[in-house]
């Protein structure tokens, strides 16, 4: 009966009791707001535009499946189903409003999305959640496979490889608002994250929300104060997918095209990264999962072909060293910072922290140059890399690379002890005054 | 006196052994009943069974008035029956406030509300408020089940169990473990928060049984050898011969 996240070694803190701060949370909220609000103005390029509306969506996927991971401790291998399925009825959606069948703003078409992404989680879930655990997670993944499956089975309503194109320009503009412009698309993505991160912080503070916490914890002990865990389980699955549509459909606009990679495998596992990298046991731990992780895969792409190789190198390390995810990380500091003892932990974290940085250039510089040779009829054998020049055919680069990783390792293992040292002081700091 | 708890002929075998062998219990309202008995002798699989967590082989049992025999264990709560458990069973990792909250939620009729908040229904928060002082835990209120000590975990434990208001109550061994002092608070606690309730409860220690109990049924080899009041089982020359021994002396 235990979850499965515990397979995983996850710690999963309680959502914080926000009991009546009230005032805090529309403070919160405000910020957020003008966070995002201003953000286009700062970064004005059309990169970043639409950068930006791909963050805002994944925000919005990667929270609804924290709904799943971290609220209720179900590990799905298959989210982007209902982020898919959503975005695809979206897309015929926008197809029949051009087509004149019927009439919608555009505005609104997320929610068509939202309740196809509910209409397809109330049937899967009503078949996964009657499980817990591993056997979920492999359920998860078999409808994942199986959906994926039929959208090659049924071109009509998938696309087949091309996908299903769509058109987010329809009729006159409404208020001056066309949705052509990818700025407006950007407020409107911006708008719908905002209102899904309100909802679904909300019901965490719901009975619902707390009882898929208790189940997350012990489920045996739910079904002993009333509770049938499956039937949590089961609306927090749908509410889930529900959210996962209403993403799914902001994607359709933002894209004009939706293919079967949408709801497949690797789409599952990326949200299934963003959450697990930001932070499964903190509220807002997937919206920094991702945006981090938009961000790594647009920059990371656009400067080395062997970017997945570095992503996934760092989702490793980061499950390896930081299980919380980075919010987590944030999270330890909170008490040290509160009591002015962080100070203490600065020139640990500096010195291991540029040994590391060494060690990350050199061991760049050995994938690059190994990339180089395996590709050497593309790419040719002389590169630049950190304004240095490389030649693959010669010792030295490769001795000189190797050297930087090596030492930069060293180093970072040698200097691990000063932080140790440094927290062990800054714990026994805390805990005297704990006691006093 | 009117009936709160009836065992009809209950049995219970995994796979081709038989724990429970045909156990016949009458627990009357607001009695404090407590079943003693070997280790071994089927007191908690006898628990498992009331509430619900292994299905019976045989048998029937019937909860004020109504049948709850293989009823699901939520059902079975709903109904009002709560119980405790001999290892702790609790929500390591929500605060002690939070635990208690969730234990009497679902009697406060919010059922799988997601369009209430939790901050306000100021009723389940007073109350879970008043629980945590009864069980003397005021202090831990926010601090994570799971770092409390093992005596403030096993009032957490009875804080859970009772959180609901059931009328009948079940306490696997809710002293075990603890300290001299620590029993002696545990027992006011378990007299004070089963006030007017039917309590059954599973307890070696004679001290707490001769103390709190209104009636003791002895059971040994999955069969209830003997019931009576605490004068009568100490009495009673097959339980002495079976279990008590020189302990009632
Ligand atoms: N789920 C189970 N599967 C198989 N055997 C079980 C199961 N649960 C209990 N038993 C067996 O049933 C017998 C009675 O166990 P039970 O836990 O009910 O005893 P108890 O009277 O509570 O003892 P104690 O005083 O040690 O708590 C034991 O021999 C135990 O091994
Ligand atoms: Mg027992």
């Amino acid at each position: 009966m235990k979850a499965d996240t515990s397979a995983l070694r996850m710690p999963l803190p309680a959502v914080p009791d926000t009991r009546f701060a009230l005032g805090r949370q529309v403070a919160t909220w405000g910020l957020v707001a003008a966070v995002m609000i201003v953000l286009p103005m700062l970064f004005t390029q059309g990169f970043s535009l639409s950068m930006l509306s791909q963050m805002g969506i994944a925000v919005i996927f990667a929270l609804s499946y924290n709904m799943l991971l971290g609220q209720t401790g179900m590990l799905s291998f298959g989210h982007a189903v209902h982020f898919g399925l959503g975005s695809f009825v979206c897309a015929h959606a926008l197809n029949r409003i051009g087509a004149g069948e019927f009439g919608l703003p555009v505005t609104l078409i997320p929610l068509v999305g939202g309740f196809a992404g509910l209409a397809f989680g109330i049937v899967f879930g009503y078949v996964t959640t009657k499980r817990s655990g591993t056997p979920f997670a492999m359920i998860s993944l078999g409808i994942a496979e199986m959906v994926a499956a039929s959208a090659l089975m049924f071109p009509g309503f998938f696309g087949g490889e091309g996908g299903i194109t769509t058109n987010r320009v329809l009729g006159d503009p409404v208020m001056g608002v066309s949705y052509g412009p990818q700025i407006e698309v950007y407020y409107l993505i911006a708008g719908w994250c905002l209102a899904c991160m309100i909802a679904m912080f909300a019901l965490t503070q719901t009975p619902l929300g707390r009882m898929a916490n208790a189940v997350r914890d012990n489920a045996e002990r739910v079904r002993f104060v009333g509770y049938n865990p499956t039937r949590v389980r089961y609306w927090m699955f749908c509410l889930a997918s529900f959210f996962a549509g209403i993403a799914g459909g902001l994607a359709t606009i933002n894209y004009e095209i939706v293919t079967a990679e949408t709801l497949g495998l690797m789409a599952s596992g990326n949200v299934l990264v963003m959450a697990f990298v930001g932070g499964v046991g903190h509220f807002f731990g997937p919206v920094i999962g991702a945006v981090l992780v938009s961000f790594l895969q647009s920059a990371l792409s656009t400067y080395t072909k062997a970017w997945l190789l570095y992503f996934g190198l760092f989702f490793v390390m980061m499950v390896l060293f930081a299980p919380g995810g980075i919010a987590s990380l944030f999270a330890v500091h909170g008490a040290p910072l509160r009591h002015g003892l962080f100070r203490r932990l600065i020139p640990g974290y500096l010195l291991s922290g540029v040994c590391l940085l060494v060690m990350v250039l050199g061991f760049v510089a050995l994938v690059e140059m190994l990339y180089h040779v395996e590709q050497g009829a593309d790419m040719g054998t002389e590169f630049d890399l950190f304004g240095l020049h490389i030649d693959v055919t010669g010792a030295a680069s490769w001795l000189a690379a190797g050297a930087v990783f090596i030492a930069g390792l060293v180093l970072f293992v040698l200097t691990l002890p000063v932080i140790r040292r440094a927290w062990t002081h800054v714990h026994g700091e805390l805990q005297a005054r704990d006691a006093a | 006196m009117s009936v709160a708890l009836e065992l009809h002929d209950v049995r219970k075998s995994f796979g081709r052994t038989q724990i429970i062998n045909g156990v016949n219990l009458t627990v009357g309202k607001s009695e404090r009943h407590a079943i003693i008995g070997p280790n071994g002798a089927g007191k908690s699989t006898l628990f498992n069974l009331i509430s619900g967590r292994f299905p019976l082989s045989s048998g029937s049992i019937v909860l004020d008035g109504q049948d709850i025999t293989n009823s699901a264990p939520n059902d079975i709560n709903r109904r009002g029956l709560a119980r405790s458990f001999q290892i702790t069973n609790i929500f390591a990792k929500m605060s002690v406030f939070e635990n208690v909250r969730c234990a009497l939620l679902w009697s406060s009729g919010h059922r799988y509300s997601f369009w209430h908040r939790m901050g306000f229904l100021s009723g389940v928060n007073e109350r879970a408020q008043e629980i945590v002082e009864r069980i003397g835990l005021a202090r831990r209120r926010d601090r994570l089940a799971g770092v409390l000590s093992y005596a403030e975990q096993r009032a957490l434990e009875i804080g859970i169990t009772i959180a609901g208001g059931a009328e009948v109550i079940l306490l696997d061994e809710p002293t075990a473990g603890m300290s001299h002092s620590e029993t002696a608070d545990a027992v006011e606690l378990i007299r004070t928060v089963t006030q007017g309730k039917t309590l059954v409860m599973v307890e070696h220690d004679m001290g707490v049984i001769f103390g709190l109990a209104d009636r003791i049924s002895v059971l040994v080899y999955g069969k209830v050898l003997a019931t009576g009041t605490p004068a009568q089982i100490r009495a009673n020359p097959a339980v002495r011969e079976a279990y008590l021994g020189a302990v009632a002396e």
